[in-house]
């Protein structure tokens, strides 16, 4: 699915990520977790295209395609979808019209017909419902005045109607409340499928506990320092990322 | 589309560009009324001695009019043949029930449709209104010429031949918009037009006002516009304006309300065209509990000039006001935003609430805003602000995130930057075509 070696990116000239591998086959769910700053979220930032985000040196393969040369539109139509770690608030754009215009977007992208205004109702509806969010969040303002947990459901909700084939969650589970948590994952859940795959970047084991992941990797000063499977979540909640990278220097 | 009527360039730069003023009505001798004769020559000397304002002169600090006077201006253009074929017959998609149609300030009987409007409701032309001797407009003009004003006003008064009447008496109710269709054309030499409106609200009464002002042609012209407004106790007024010019008139428009106790004026103005104008509101809120809101929008670019001024003054106690300016600027446009918020000193608990916002789509366009506010009263609420800024570079890559192209992306950002002001449009209908200007000016942008 995503092929990435090498990889090297700067912000504003400063080096971050510093020759970061990472391969995901179909059907996989990763985790990656690391301490403050490590880097996860200007991975998440890089695979997605967000400008000011420069690629140094290394690849990335999405699908067979070479994905750091597509734009961030092209991307999403692709299939890369990013849940991000801080939703941004869009006045004056509703929930409803953002997300028509992104399916319609995408499908106009992947050569499928566009869906018209009952289609799209309909579809959206019965996504909202899923997550348990209300109609009325549809009618507001893009996560204008959305709590914390609401704004985390709404990228749920997005990724629910794109249906993207791989998905990157950034800390979707912090700010969520145990119900909401359980109902993110299960939302997450039921895309899970042997064409998607998906990298879910969190601090807590416990989203682990409901989504649970193929493999878990630790980035830290930007590279993945240690891979190992779900029991390596468990191991870094009890001894915490410092003493971990003591141990393992040692 | 409308028959394109050609017009010739500006041209050279005249040695004496109000030499066909000169000769205009003030210099006539006709069968009008004295006072009518004598007020427009008083205007005609006065504006003599004023000129044009220049940019010393504070309200018009950031406009020039200097191009104005370098325009060879045909002051008495001959009357352009239109047919109603050529009218758009449907103005931002809404048919007209009720339509009267000035071409370049003269009132066109044959162009209008104007069905009954219910007992006592007058919707004509000054010089019908003039020749009639109708005793309401006669008071109400003489009434306003009488006022001092800006050398444009002054201007305007040392013309009066023509514009539209609309007046309603008391305790009326006209459910229908009432359109103004202004269409400016095109000429051998650029017409100027003058037209002065009258707009007579009775007690309790209420009317809506929608006014296009178009060019049917593509070249240079200059209007002159001022309406007079007077609202009565309890009336409501709501006016709409449409301003999409040729990008190349000269459109300068003055609208001077006086508002009676509990009155409310609702101000909407939506700007695409010109490549220069200026909207002046000048509210007096006499009567105790008035109301006004100005709202507008603007979506300039290329060389436009677009400036938005509004003076308001509380003379009465719980008197409000609300402003909301928004404007989109790319280009090398250049937009004005003046405020000026005076509170009377017996005018207690009064609310007065002033905002400008500019979106700056390239690095050479720009916008200076100015608030203003005496207030000589204690017991008053005032507020204002401004922004100018590009579009948020965090939103636009959320939703190119989301698969939505970056084209659209933006258009989707600047609607709804605009849509704040378009909401409070009260018209309901009119708020549909005004979103798809904002699509179809976005759409033809080149660039990102
Ligand atoms: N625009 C920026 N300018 C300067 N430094 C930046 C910028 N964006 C990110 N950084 C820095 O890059 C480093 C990595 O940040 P990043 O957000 O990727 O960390 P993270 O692993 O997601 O951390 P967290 O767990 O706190 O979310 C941090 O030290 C951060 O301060
Ligand atoms: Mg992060």
């Amino acid at each position: 699915m995503i092929e990435i070696k090498n990889l090297h990116a700067a912000v504003d000239g400063m080096p971050i990520l510093k020759g970061l591998d990472l391969t995901i086959a179909s059907g996989e769910v990763h985790a990656i977790m690391g301490p403050n700053g490590a880097g996860k979220s200007t991975l998440s930032y890089v695979l997605s295209g967000r400008e000011g985000y420069q690629v140094t040196d290394g690849t990335v393969a999405f699908k067979g395609q070479n994905l750091l040369e597509l734009e961030p539109e092209q991307r999403a139509a692709a299939g890369l979808f990013l849940a991000f770690q801080y939703p941004v608030e869009i006045p004056g754009v509703t929930n409803m019209t953002f997300l028509k215009h992104a399916l319609n977007s995408v499908r106009i992208q992947r050569g499928a017909a566009e869906l018209d205004a009952m289609e799209f109702l309909k579809l959206v509806r019965a996504k909202t419902k899923e997550l348990g969010m209300s109609d009325d969040m549809l009618k507001r303002a893009v996560n204008i005045g959305f709590s914390g947990g609401e704004k985390k459901r709404n990228e749920i909700l997005q990724m629910a109607v794109l249906e993207p084939t791989f998905a990157v969650l950034d800390e979707t589970d912090s700010g969520l409340d145990i119900d909401a948590l359980k109902i993110v994952a299960e939302g997450v859940n039921a895309l899970r499928c042997r064409e998607r795959s998906m990298l879910v970047i969190t601090h807590y084991q416990r989203l682990l506990d409901y989504i649970v992941p193929d493999h878990v990797h630790v980035l830290a000063a930007g590279r993945i320092v240690t891979s190992g499977d779900k029991e390596l979540a468990l191991h870094l909640e009890e001894e915490g990322y410092a003493a971990f990278a003591e141990r393992a220097a040692a | 589309m409308p028959d394109l009527i050609p017009i010739s360039s500006p041209g050279a730069a005249p040695a004496d560009w109000l030499a066909g003023w000169r000769t205009g009505p003030a210099a006539t001798a006709s069968e009008t009324p004295e006072w009518l004769q004598s007020a427009r020559s008083a205007a005609a000397g006065n504006f003599e001695r004023m000129g044009l304002p220049s940019r010393r002169v504070e309200d018009w600090r950031y406009t020039s009019l200097a191009s104005l006077a370098e325009q060879n201006l045909d002051w008495s253009p001959p009357s352009v043949d239109v047919t109603r074929e050529s009218l758009p017959a449907l103005v931002f998609g809404r048919e007209a029930d009720c339509r009267l149609v000035l071409v370049n300030g003269e009132v066109r009987p044959n162009l209008s449709s104007i069905p009954n409007l219910g007992d006592g409701v007058v919707l004509t032309s000054l010089s019908n209104a003039l020749g009639e001797d109708d005793d309401r407009v006669l008071r109400f003009l003489r009434q306003r010429l009488a006022e001092d004003g800006s050398s444009l006003k002054i201007l305007n008064d040392s013309w009066l031949l023509d514009g539209y009447v609309l007046i309603v008496p008391d305790d009326t109710t006209i459910d229908m918009p009432i359109e103004i269709l202004s269409v400016g054309t095109g000429g051998v030499r650029p017409p100027a037009y003058q037209p002065r409106n009258l707009v007579i609200a009775g007690r309790r009464s209420h009317v809506t006002i929608v006014e296009y002002h178009i060019g049917l042609c593509i070249g240079s012209y200059f209007a002159n516009i001022v309406t007079d407004i007077d609202v009565g106790p309890e009336a409501i007024v709501r006016h709409c304006k449409v301003q999409d010019e040729s990008k190349e008139a000269i459109h300068l428009a003055l609208y001077s309300a006086r508002l009676d106790s509990s009155a409310q004026l609702d101000s909407f103005s939506f700007t695409l065209g010109s490549r220069i104008s200026r909207n002046e509101l000048r509210v007096r809120l006499e009567g105790l509990g008035a109301y006004c809101r100005l709202n507008g929008a603007y979506l300039v670019r290329e060389n436009q000039h677009c400036d938005h001024t509004s003076v308001v003054s509380h003379a009465s106690p719980e008197t409000s006001s609300d402003q909301l300016y928004k404007g989109v600027l790319d280009g090398q446009a250049s937009g004005v935003y003046q405020g000026k918020v005076v509170v009377h000193a017996d005018a207690q608990k009064v609310e007065a609430h002033q905002m400008s916002r500019a979106l700056l789509l390239s690095e050479t366009s720009e916008v200076s805003t100015k608030p203003e506010l005496k207030i000589h009263a204690d017991d008053v609420q005032c507020s204002h602000g401004a922004t100018a800024g590009e579009l948020d570079a965090e939103a636009l890559f959320y939703l190119r995130s989301r698969g939505i192209p970056e084209i659209r992306a933006r258009q989707l950002l600047v609607e709804a930057f605009l849509n704040e002001a378009i909401d409070a449009v009260a018209l309901a209908g009119m708020r549909l075509p005004l979103e798809q200007n904002v699509v179809r000016w976005m759409a033809e942008r080149s660039g990102p």
